[in-house]
């Protein structure tokens, strides 16, 4: 083991290293470049996580009733989701080199501390893929039943993946299961407890969970709550309204339990995060809630509306607990206040509409048997699937931005971690370019296969416009 | 050999894998570009065709050997990515744009995805075959970009490396689809690529001869490590760089007497045969002054990874067992006629049942209540469990109640 610490000395972080200084400017491009490839990927990895059971519920009702429109939307969505599917896999991809491009000091130092958990995710969405393709590859080529069997293993790759993805971010927000030595050298790995043995595994998986949902229910049913406004009224086209309608006004309001776990969580482990989500400076017994505001230099909100006590309630389940303050650490360990304010606000403000119009959705089909009648209702909801996206990458943004300065939590920082490289933010810039072009195909063709004709048996009971969709592109 | 070989065995598997099966799904649209009018619109479906099924299982090859490089040997995986960023992120690019091509040529095709798609095949092999010739020239120091950024890889060794990768994934491209349009019995087709299979496996034989001349006066240790015999003690490797230039006479044989499914395999011999041989050539010193076993990781992680390669290969191999029989077997060609849908005779589903409902409700609100009032512990994960459980079973009675159409 000797000669490995002498070689990999030039990755070393630790005391005692002399790591070399970063240009700060460069560091941000840096930052920007790997928030815009994530903010590409995770909505379209909604779709990988959510997508498929939607598909194969809606397979299997046509398979129970021997109803064609339930088919029919099952066919034509397992187009939609190979579609996304083929642009998540590449997004991913970039990830992955971007990984290795942008941040090598953070693999080279933990590589091997989360490497397992990558290559569980690699086998679970290679699976993914092989019977994504058989899925969507074989209808008429092999029994129905046969059928939608081969859909289970998409449902449960993708489960095991993104598991796996979150474990790495989890640990990065609670890192343990290894230790550092004298000369900076991570030593004593234990791959196992420090990815599936920590805190905010399942509260992290379980909340990217139900926002998968959230945002493919509500982007999918916005999309036919356009022609259900122009009057449409068929069989066809209500459930492929209702389905996902129903799944994402479920977990909205769950969402609001599970958001509650993950700020408990960081309460419990990552103080200062806490204390930035809220912009609370001093340690405060009994911590009140603001709303709304701006944090400024003097460690004020301006503008804000406070809620006594409601801050420790939430952090603690204790009107009366102390939460920690930003003071109680040198400001070069804040994370920037108001991104991370305003992106926490932003998702939850967000989650609470979207509860709201979970619950007038409910209540009326629980009370009335029926949809809403009036037009607003199907405004609200081809605007919630958008705003569920903005509150997923808001999310994001506040788990990550709210982890700085630190790369893994407490133990390395960001500029520890970036490339020695520079110009690697030009070669982005080009790759960005060709996304662009990756993200107008993608609608290009979501909107052909929307435009394609209905099966004839079925167009003729839908009425209005012809047995074509008039529907734009999804994701 | 010892633990720390391993993953290193693995990563050579998982290239020899993306080489012969991804090689295929980068060469085949350079076929359609470089033929005129309806040939190329043809040859532009039938790849298609074959590919689209497969190409993003044979994809995850790549995530596959970047991950047990990251996890195994971790500072290789920093000391490359940051000197040979550039060649990288042109990869990344083209392979953006090779899947712009399978997402667009799903629906419709145009000369300008086509001519994306060529272009992907001509960046990414070429872009992924510099990364190797840098290391085989010894051009990628150990260290945070500690190798010059642009003349690591434009250089005469793997800029010959990479164009060599043109070639041959257009070649493995030609072979394949001559195979498969064989087995979709059209001929003329399958003369068409076996025709241009010949021409490309001449001229892939005729550049690794080149690139040997290449490798003989700029690096010559690796030269001498992978054929000479006055070099390092490589007999293995030596047999391999045989064994290949065996198989590629063969397959060429193979295709000039219109074998096109045993050229397939010949074919993929060949290319596994020489990477193989390039992965024993590069020892010890996979960078200069750095052994892989310097840079391995500890055995724990190392015994960790291989657990769950083995987890991941028994899923994986049946997995794939399973696709390519069923593309092999032509399961997925066009259809004369579709067959009849799902059975007829089904059952409405069940009105909303009260009872269950109230289930529901009430699991899912023990389960809650469980889950916010614990930190920890087997209530907090019961409570999970219960909570999910019960909104699974919500959507479910909901959804369900939902489309029933009376
Ligand atoms: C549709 C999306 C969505 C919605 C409606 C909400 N969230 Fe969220 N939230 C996410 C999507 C999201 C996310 C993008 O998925 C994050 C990022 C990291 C994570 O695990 O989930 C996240 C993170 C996240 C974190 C930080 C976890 C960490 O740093 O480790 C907290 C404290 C909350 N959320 C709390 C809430 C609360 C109290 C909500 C109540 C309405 C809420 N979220 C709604
Ligand atoms: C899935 C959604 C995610 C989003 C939207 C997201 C977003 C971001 C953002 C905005 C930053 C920049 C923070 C800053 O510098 O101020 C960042 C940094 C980073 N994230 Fe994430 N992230 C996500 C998930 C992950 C996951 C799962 C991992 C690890 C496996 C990860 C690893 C990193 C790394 C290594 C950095 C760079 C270091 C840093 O700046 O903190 N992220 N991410
Ligand atoms: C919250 C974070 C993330 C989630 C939930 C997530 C989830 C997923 C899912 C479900 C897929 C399957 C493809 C699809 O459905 O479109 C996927 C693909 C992929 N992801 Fe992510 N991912 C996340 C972050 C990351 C990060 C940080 C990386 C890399 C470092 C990454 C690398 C990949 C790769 C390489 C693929 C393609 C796999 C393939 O070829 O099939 N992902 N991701």
């Amino acid at each position: 083991m000797l000669d490995l610490v002498a070689a990999a000395g030039d990755f070393a972080f630790g005391p005692g290293n002399s790591f070399p200084t970063v240009d700060q400017d460069y560091l941000l491009q840096a930052r920007q470049m790997q928030a815009m490839s994530f903010a590409m990927h995770v909505p379209l990895v909604c779709f990988g996580i959510a997508f498929p059971s939607l598909v194969i519920f809606m397979e299997w009702l046509g398979l129970r009733t021997g109803k064609a429109h339930f088919t029919a939307i099952a066919r034509r969505w397992s187009k939609v989701m190979i579609t996304l599917f083929a642009a998540g896999v590449v997004t991913g991809t970039l990830l992955s080199f971007e990984l290795g491009m942008l941040w090598p000091g953070f693999m080279s130092a933990f590589g091997d501390v989360f490497g397992l958990a990558f290559g569980l995710e690699g086998f679970s969405f290679f699976v993914e893929a092989i019977f994504i393709s058989i899925y969507v590859y074989s209808w008429d080529r092999i029994s129905p039943k046969k059928h939608i069997l081969t859909g289970i293993p998409v449902i449960a790759t993708g489960i095991t993946g993104s598991m796996m993805v979150i474990a790495v971010n989890a640990w990065m927000n609670d890192p343990a299961g290894f230790s550092v030595d004298q000369a900076g050298q991570v030593i004593d790995v234990k791959p196992f407890e420090a990815l599936f043995g920590n805190g905010h595994l399942w509260p992290q998986l379980t909340h990217m969970y139900l926002a998968a949902y959230i945002v493919v229910g509500f982007l999918i049913a916005g999309i036919y709550a356009f022609a259900w406004l122009k009057g449409r009224r068929g069989a066809y086209l209500r459930t492929a309204m209702v389905v996902p309608l129903a799944v994402a006004c479920l977990a909205a309001p769950a969402q609001l339990l599970i958001g509650d776990w993950a700020a408990r969580t960081v309460a419990r482990d990552q103080p200062i995060k806490l204390a930035a989500f809220e912009g609370l400076y001093e340690t405060t017994e009994g911590a009140p809630e603001t709303i709304l505001g701006w944090y400024t230099d003097d460690n004020k909100i301006e503008y804000g509306i406070q809620i006594p006590k409601l801050l420790s309630f939430l952090a603690y389940h204790d009107p009366d607990a102390t939460v920690q303050g930003l003071q109680s650490v040198p400001e070069d360990d804040w994370p920037p206040i108001n991104v991370v304010r305003m992106s926490f606000q932003t998702m939850v403000g967000i989650g609470t509409g979207l509860v709201v119009l979970a619950a007038w959705f409910l209540w009326i089909w629980f009370r009335r048997r029926r949809l809403p009648e009036t037009k607003w209702f199907y405004r609200a909801v081809i605007v919630a699937g958008p705003a569920a996206v903005v509150a997923l990458i808001a999310g994001w943004v506040t788990t990550e931005v709210g982890r700085q300065p630190w790369v893994v939590y407490g133990v390395m920082r960001t500029e520890q971690a970036v490339t020695g490289a520079d110009g690697v933010v030009f070669g982005f810039a080009a790759l960005f370019a060709v996304y662009v072009v990756l993200v107008a195909t993608v609608f290009w063709v979501l909107r052909r296969i929307a435009r394609q004709p209905l099966p004839p048996e079925i167009a003729a009971l839908e009425g209005g416009g012809a047995g074509e969709e008039t529907t734009g592109g999804t994701g | 050999m010892e633990l720390a070989d391993i993953p290193a065995i693995l990563i050579l598997a998982g290239i020899i894998a993306y080489a012969v099966l991804a090689g295929a799904d980068f060469g085949a649209p350079i076929w359609a570009v470089t033929a005129r009018g309806k040939e190329s619109a043809r040859l532009e479906q039938a790849g298609h065709r074959s590919m689209a099924p497969v190409w993003e299982a044979n994809h995850v090859w790549l995530i596959f050997v970047l991950v047990i490089c990251w996890t195994a040997y971790p500072e290789i995986f920093g000391s490359i990515f940051s000197t040979l960023w550039i060649p990288l992120i042109l990869a990344c690019i083209g392979i953006i744009m090779r899947a712009v091509g399978y997402v667009a040529g799903g629906v419709s095709v145009s000369r300008g995805i086509i001519w994306l798609a060529a272009g992907a095949s001509l960046l990414v092999p070429f872009a992924l075959g510099t990364v190797i010739g840098a290391l085989v020239a010894g051009n990628v120091p150990p260290g945070n970009a500690a190798g010059n950024v642009i003349t690591s890889w434009l250089a005469p060794v793997p800029i010959t490396v990479g164009v060599l990768f043109i070639a041959t994934s257009a070649y493995l491209a030609a072979v394949y689809l001559a195979a498969d349009a064989r087995r979709r019995r059209e001929d003329e087709l399958a003369e068409a690529f076996g025709q241009r299979a010949l021409g490309a496996g001449i001229l892939t034989g005729l550049l690794a001869l080149a690139g040997l001349v290449v490798l003989y006066f700029d690096a010559k240790p690796f030269f001498d490590a992978m054929v000479s015999t006055n070099g390092k003690d490589n007999e293995v490797g030596r047999i391999c760089v045989l064994v290949s230039a065996i198989a590629g006479t063969g397959t060429l044989l193979l295709i000039s007497t219109r074998r096109y499914g045993g050229a397939r395999f010949v074919a993929a011999v060949a290319v596994a045969a020489i990477v193989v041989g390039w992965g024993l050539a590069q020892q010890p010193e996979i960078l200069p002054g750095l052994t892989i076993h310097q840079a391995a990781a500890s055995d724990e992680v190392i015994i960790g990874l291989l657990i769950a390669v083995v987890i991941g290969l028994l899923v994986l191999i049946p997995s794939l067992y399973l696709l390519y029989g069923l593309v092999l077997g032509g399961r997925f060609d066009p259809l004369a006629v579709p067959e009849a849908g799902p059975g007829e005779a089904g059952r409405d589903l069940e009105p909303a049942n009260r009872l269950r409902m109230a289930l529901v409700v009430a699991v899912a609100l023990a389960g809650g209540l469980m889950l916010f009032t614990s930190d920890s512990g087997a209530t907090l994960y019961l409570g999970l469990a219960l909570f999910m459980g019960g909104l699974v079973g919500g959507v479910l009675l909901l959804a369900g109640s939902l489309v029933r159409t009376d």
